[in-house]
C-alpha cells in the first residue's frame, strides 16, 4: 500500500529540461520510480534520456498514462504550472520550487480546492517517498528502508535526518513526506496523518515540526481525536531566537502557539511520545513496534 | 521584510492611500531647512521597534524652533538598542476618531485575512484579548479577492462612524491593493483616522514578503534602506543565512529544521550555540569556506560544529570547501564534522586525505553535538 505514491504511480516532470529538474528525474527512475514523461512548452516531440517531452500536462497525461506531477519550474512560472497539472487531472503535484510568492501560493491552493480533486504537496518541499516502489522528490533514496513507519516533517533535512534514524536501526518506512514549510502549504500535517491512519502498511507514524505557525497544534487535535496509532513527534527550534513577530495582527492570529514549548504540551496532551533530540526517534519507535 | 514607517508611508503614495504630508531627515541639519510643511508638526523616530512614542521617539512642534530642539533631541536617540538615524516630520492632523485595520495571511485558514475595529491608536492586542467582539475579523477567498458588500458589513459590524463609510471603503480597498498586488505580508494601520482633513492612514507598518522581489523593482530599493547588523554584513554578501547569538558554539548546517535542530542538541549537552548559519540547500564549496570565514570574524567562538546531511547538497562538496578553508593553516579552534547522505562517503575520504589536527569527524549529530560542546568549554 504505502500512501499517495507507489509503484503504479506514474510520473510527468515539470521542467525535466532544467538541471534539477533532469537530475532528480533520472535518479528516481533509476530508483525503479515510472518517470513517464517531461514538459517543456515548444520542446514537445524531443526526449531527454528516452523520458519523451511534452508541450503541456494535458498531452502527457493522455498519452502517458501520467497521473502524478513533480514540477521544478522557476518560481515567477510555478503557479501557472501547478495550476495546469491539477486541471490535467493529475492526482497529486509536487511542488518542489522554492521561492514561491505567498500570494501565489494562496491564490493556487484556493483555486486547486475549489475546483479542482487534485491533491498538492509542496511548495518548496522534498517531496515524498514510497521506499522499494516511487520516489517523487528530491529525498536521497539511499537513506530509506521499506517497512511499516509513515514519516511526515515540514523540514527537508531533518527529514532525512529522522529516516536515517530509523533506518540504521533497521526499521523501514511506508512512506516519507516533507509537507515543506511554506506560509500556504498543499497538504498539511493532518492531510497527511489522515491517509497513515487509513493504510494497512503503516503501523506507526513519526511526525517532525518546528516552530512558527500552528500547524503542529491543530495536528496534536486532529491526533487526539482521530489517530489510532502510535505517533513519536520531534519538535525543533526549542533554543531557536524568537522569531520576528508579524506586527500586531501576526501575534493575535497566532496567540499562544508557535513556540515549540506549546506545540510539544499540544502533542504530548494528544497522547504523542515527544522526543527531545531528533537522534532519538528510532529508540522511540521501536518501543512501540 | 519589515519596512520603517516612512517606506510603509512611501508604498501608500504608491497606491493613492490619504496619509499627512511629509519630510523625511535623515541628517539633523537639514532640520533647519524644512520648508512647506504647515505647524504643528509630529517629529517621529523610524526604528523598527515597538514603544517609541513611551520611549520618547515622538514629539509634537509647534514652530521651526521647537522642530530644531526636538529633531535634535530624538536623532542619534537609542531606542531599546535601536539608534535613530532618520526622522519623519509629519504635518498634525486634529484626529476625531481612531480605528485599527490590518490584512495579513491566516496560515491555518489558507485565507487572507482583514480585522478592523473602532478601537484604535490603542494596544489592539489587549482589545482582542479583552473584548474580542470589538475586533471584527473577514476571511478573503485569494482567488476572489475583497469582496466590496463583505467590507461594507464589516464596516458597519466595527462600530465605524456611518458618515464617513464610503471614504473608509475607498481607502481600505486601497489598503487591501496594497497588500495583495505589493505582495504584502503585513499591512497594519493604527491608527486609521478620521481627521479634520479626511481619513488618513497615520502610521504603517508594512511586511514585505521578499519571494516576489521579482516582481516588484522597488524591492531591492527599500531593502538596500534597511541596516544589516555588522557582524551579520559579511554573511549577506557571500549570500548565507547567519543570525549572531550569544553562546560559543559556531554552527554550519544545511537546512533551517536541521540547523535549530542542531542548537538545541548542543544546548541538550550543555552547550550554547554562537550563532543560526544555514548554507541553505545545493552549496558549492566556496559556500562552505565562506561559512567558516565568518565564523571567524567572531572572537566568542570557540569550537566549531559542521553538520550536514546532503539530499540537494553533495557532501564531497561540503568536504572539498571544509578542505579549501583550512588546509594548511593552523585553526583558531576546532571543528567537529558531522556528514551524512548525498555523496557523504567521498566527502569523509575527501577530509581523512588531508587530516588536521584540530579536524575531528563524528559518525553522528548526538556525539558531535557533545563533542563541540566538550571541546569548548
Amino acid at each position: 500500500m504505502a500512501i499517495l505514491i507507489d509503484e503504479n504511480t506514474r510520473v510527468v516532470v515539470q521542467g525535466l529540461t532544467g538541471r534539477e529538474g533532469q537530475f532528480h528525474a533520472l535518479r528516481n527512475r533509476d530508483y525503479g520510480t515510472n518517470i513517464v514523461a517531461g514538459t517543456r512548452p515548444g520542446k514537445g516531440g524531443e526526449n531527454i534520456e528516452s523520458i519523451p517531452i511534452f508541450n503541456t500536462v494535458e498531452e502527457a497525461v493522455k498519452e502517458e498514462g501520467a497521473n502524478v506531477a513533480m514540477t521544478f519550474v522557476p518560481p515567477a512560472f510555478a503557479k501557472e504550472a501547478v495550476l495546469e497539472a491539477a486541471f490535467a487531472g493529475c492526482e497529486l503535484i509536487v511542488c518542489i520550487t522554492e521561492g514561491i510568492p505567498a500570494k501565489d501560493e494562496a491564490e493556487m491552493y484556493d483555486i486547486i480546492k475549489k475546483e479542482t480533486n487534485s491533491k498538492l504537496l509542496g511548495p518548496n518541499c522534498p517531496g515524498l517517498i514510497s521506499p522499494g516502489k516511487s520516489n517523487v522528490g528530491i529525498m536521497p533514496h539511499e537513506i530509506t528502508k521499506q517497512g511499516n513507519v509513515g514519516v511526515v516533517s515540514r523540514s527537508g533535512t531533518l527529514t532525512y535526518q529522522a529516516v536515517h534514524e530509523l533506518t540504521q536501526l533497521e526499521i523501514g518506512q511506508s512512506t516519507c513526506i516533507g509537507i515543506g514549510g511554506d506560509p500556504v502549504p498543499g497538504m498539511s500535517f493532518i492531510d497527511v496523518l489522515e491517509e497513515y491512519e487509513k493504510d494497512d502498511e503503516t503501523s506507526s507514524i513519526v511526525m517532525i515540526g518546528e516552530i512558527g505557525g500552528s500547524a503542529e497544534e491543530e495536528a496534536a487535535d486532529f491526533i487526539k481525536n482521530n489517530i489510532s496509532k502510535p505517533v513519536v513527534s520531534y519538535i525543533a527550534g526549542v533554543t531557536a531566537p524568537p522569531g520576528k513577530k508579524m506586527g500586531h495582527a501576526g501575534a493575535i492570529v497566532s496567540g499562544n502557539k508557535g513556540t515549540a514549548q506549546a506545540k510539544m504540551d499540544a502533542l504530548k496532551d494528544a497522547g504523542v511520545n515527544v522526543v527531545s533530540n531528533p537522534t532519538k526517534i528510532g529508540n522511540a519507535i521501536k518501543k512501540v513496534i | 521584510m519589515d519596512l520603517f514607517e516612512y517606506q510603509g508611508k512611501s508604498l501608500y503614495q504608491d497606491y493613492d492611500i490619504s496619509h499627512p504630508k511629509s519630510s523625511l531627515v535623515k541628517d539633523p541639519k537639514e532640520l533647519q531647512e524644512l520648508k512647506g510643511l504647515s505647524y504643528p508638526v509630529v517629529v517621529k523616530a523610524q526604528v523598527q521597534v515597538g514603544g517609541r512614542g513611551k520611549a520618547g521617539g515622538i514629539k509634537v512642534a509647534n514652530n521651526p524652533d521647537e522642530l530644531i530642539e526636538l529633531g535634535n533631541q530624538i536623532y542619534g536617540m537609542d531606542i531599546k538598542g535601536h539608534k535613530v538615524e532618520v526622522l519623519l516630520i509629519e504635518e498634525a492632523s486634529e484626529i476625531l476618531e481612531e480605528y485599527y485595520l490590518s490584512f495579513t495571511l491566516d496560515r491555518s485558514a489558507k485565507k487572507y485575512l482583514m480585522m478592523l475595529s473602532a478601537k484604535g491608536g490603542m494596544d489592539i492586542e489587549q482589545v482582542a484579548k479583552d473584548n474580542p467582539k470589538d475586533l471584527v475579523k473577514l476571511h478573503i477567498s485569494p482567488s476572489e479577492g475583497l469582496d466590496k458588500k463583505d467590507l461594507d458589513k464589516s464596516i458597519i459590524e466595527a462600530n465605524l462612524n456611518q458618515k464617513y463609510k464610503n471614504e473608509l471603503s475607498e481607502i481600505i480597498s486601497k489598503l487591501y491593493e496594497l497588500f495583495e498586488e505589493g505582495d504584502c505580508d503585513l499591512v497594519e494601520v493604527n491608527p486609521l483616522a478620521i481627521t479634520n482633513e479626511g481619513v488618513m492612514a497615520l502610521d504603517s507598518k508594512v511586511a514585505l514578503d521578499m519571494n516576489a522581489k521579482f516582481k516588484h523593482e522597488n524591492f531591492q530599493i527599500l531593502e538596500d534602506e534597511i541596516p544589516i547588523p555588522e557582524e551579520e554584513k559579511f554573511a549577506k554578501e557571500k549570500g548565507l543565512n547567519f543570525i549572531k547569538l550569544e553562546g560559543f558554539v559556531g554552527i554550519i548546517g544545511n537546512g533551517a529544521g536541521l540547523v535549530m535542530s542542531t542548537l538545541d542538541v548542543v544546548a541538550e549537552h550543555g552547550g550554547s550555540a554562537s550563532n543560526f548559519l544555514d548554507i541553505g540547500g545545493g552549496a558549492k564549496s566556496e559556500t562552505v569556506s565562506a561559512a567558516l570565514e565568518v565564523l571567524e570574524t567572531d572572537p566568542n567562538v570557540k569550537s566549531v560544529l559542521i553538520n550536514i546531511f546532503g539530499g540537494i547538497t553533495r557532501c564531497d562538496l561540503v568536504a572539498d570547501g571544509i578542505v579549501k578553508a583550512t588546509s594548511g593553516k593552523k585553526l583558531k579552534w576546532p571543528i567537529i564534522i558531522r556528514l551524512d547522505g548525498t555523496n557523504s562517503k567521498e566527502g569523509l575520504e575527501i577530509l581523512k586525505n588531508n587530516p588536521n589536527d584540530n579536524i575531528f569527524i563524528s559518525e553522528n549529530m548526538d556525539e558531535a553535538a557533545k563533542l563541540a560542546v566538550e571541546s569548548g568549554v
